[in-house]
């Protein structure tokens, strides 16, 4: 039993409905902030709700919370482990979690005291059988999900420790996964090594949809603003847009000219925009909905493994194996 | 609740989750493609304007606009 294979024609479903749509100019954007600090590859990047403090994570093991604006750190954290992969802010701003090849995801409560000592108020949250590859809060402090090596994805109490729902179906690793906006009810997606991208109801455990139409590993998966479909970027050097409703791949990202794999995606505020950052240090930006790339952009000098916009839409920021970060605008 | 590890799995493990996967969603409604393409590029148009990353923003405006430099008269 297989899954329908998609011919490229069929993909160009979203572009042939856009064809008169008035296509774009051209973009001015360029670095507006260089974040220097870490001491190895930047892994993971996760913006506060206040839309200037940005948390990082690194394989030099340390977790740092940045002021966008100014480029001061706030806070540092050392974590017992190298490698951590995976770090989000929670919703109030008040807190950062974080993990990779310890197998756990642990939050942090972020002090003002800056004298504190962070790590002895460190809460170890989720407990997996291999690394954690990505963690997300909720819509609160209190829950987060979180995908594994192990190829499971699961929601935490984070009070507790306690685990609420376990997600099985992907066939290996879990790479990333994304909440739903809110608006849209409890589900997530997630992308893993099986190439698959499946969709998850956050209550039963059910896998509800599974895509597969992805060439080598998904790294990377992105919900688009109204819910109703996601992105994806992958190792295949193709990003590519699922429509939910439709159940199937509607448009593929894609140049001859770029073999690299894709590291990290996410939209613009509206949708029209999408960008992925690849390892081939670049970023690109491509008309969601005409499937051309809009704008290349240079500056990052090692692979671009994270990349979020912020959430007001004015600004996104990367992250690299090139230790930096850097807010572009 | 069951917490796995897939290298743990056999194939065959993964065959039987594939099929009971496939089986619960070929039960799943779904729309016209066309329709669902149209409904993207009306959500981006209404939109858009209120973007900022495809508009532009006037440097003044910029919350991330390079600092300036202190001039000491």
């Amino acid at each position: 039993m297989e899954r329908p294979r998609f011919t490229p024609k069929m993909s160009r479903c979203l572009h042939q409905v856009a064809e008169k749509v008035e296509g774009l100019g051209q973009f001015v954007m360029k670095t507006r902030r260089t974040l220097k600090g870490h001491g190895n590859k930047v892994l993971c990047m996760d913006w506060c709700k206040d839309k200037r403090r940005i948390v990082s994570s690194s394989q030099d093991g340390k977790v740092i919370v940045w002021d966008a604006f100014t480029t001061n750190k706030e806070h540092a954290v050392t974590m017992p482990c190298t490698w951590v992969m995976a770090c989000a802010y929670a919703p109030s701003g008040c807190a950062v979690a974080c993990g990779g090849l310890d197998n756990k995801c642990s939050v942090y409560p972020l002090s003002l005291d800056k004298n504190e000592n962070l790590a002895a108020k460190k809460k170890s949250v989720a407990m997996h059988t291999n690394y954690l590859s990505a963690c997300s809060f909720t819509n609160s402090d209190m829950q987060i999900l979180t995908s594994s090596g192990d190829g499971t994805c699961a929601l935490w109490d984070v009070e507790s420790g306690q685990l609420l729902q376990s997600f099985h179906g992907h066939a290996a690793d879990v790479l990333c996964l994304d909440l739903a906006p809110s608006e849209t009810g409890n589900t997530f997606v997630s992308g893993g090594c099986d190439k698959k991208a499946n969709v998850w109801d956050m209550r039963s455990g059910q896998c509800i949809q599974s895509f597969e139409t992805h060439e080598s590993d998904i790294n990377s998966v992105r919900y688009y603003p109204s819910g109703d479909a996601f992105a994806s970027g992958s190792d295949d050097a193709t990003c590519r847009l699922y429509d939910l409703r439709a159940d199937r791949e509607v448009a593929i990202y894609s140049k001859e000219s770029i073999i690299f794999g894709v590291s990290s995606v996410d939209f613009s505020l509206s949708g029209r925009l999408l960008f992925g950052g690849y390892n081939d240090y670049t970023i690109n930006v491509w008309d969601v909905l005409k499937g051309t790339r809009v704008s290349i952009l240079f500056g990052h000098e090692n692979r671009v493994s994270t990349l979020r916009v912020s959430p007001d839409g004015t600004a996104f920021c990367t992250g690299s194996w090139d230790h930096t970060l850097r807010i572009w605008a | 609740m069951p917490v796995i590890n897939v290298d743990d799995l056999t194939d065959k493990d993964k065959a039987v989750m594939e099929v009971n996967q496939l089986k619960i969603e070929v039960k799943l409604e779904r729309w016209l493609t066309s329709k669902c393409c149209e409904e993207i590029k009306d959500y981006i148009q209404a939109g858009v304007e209120e973007d900022t990353l495809v508009k532009g923003i006037s440097e003044e405006k910029n919350p991330f606009k390079e600092k300036g430099g202190c001039v000491i008269c």
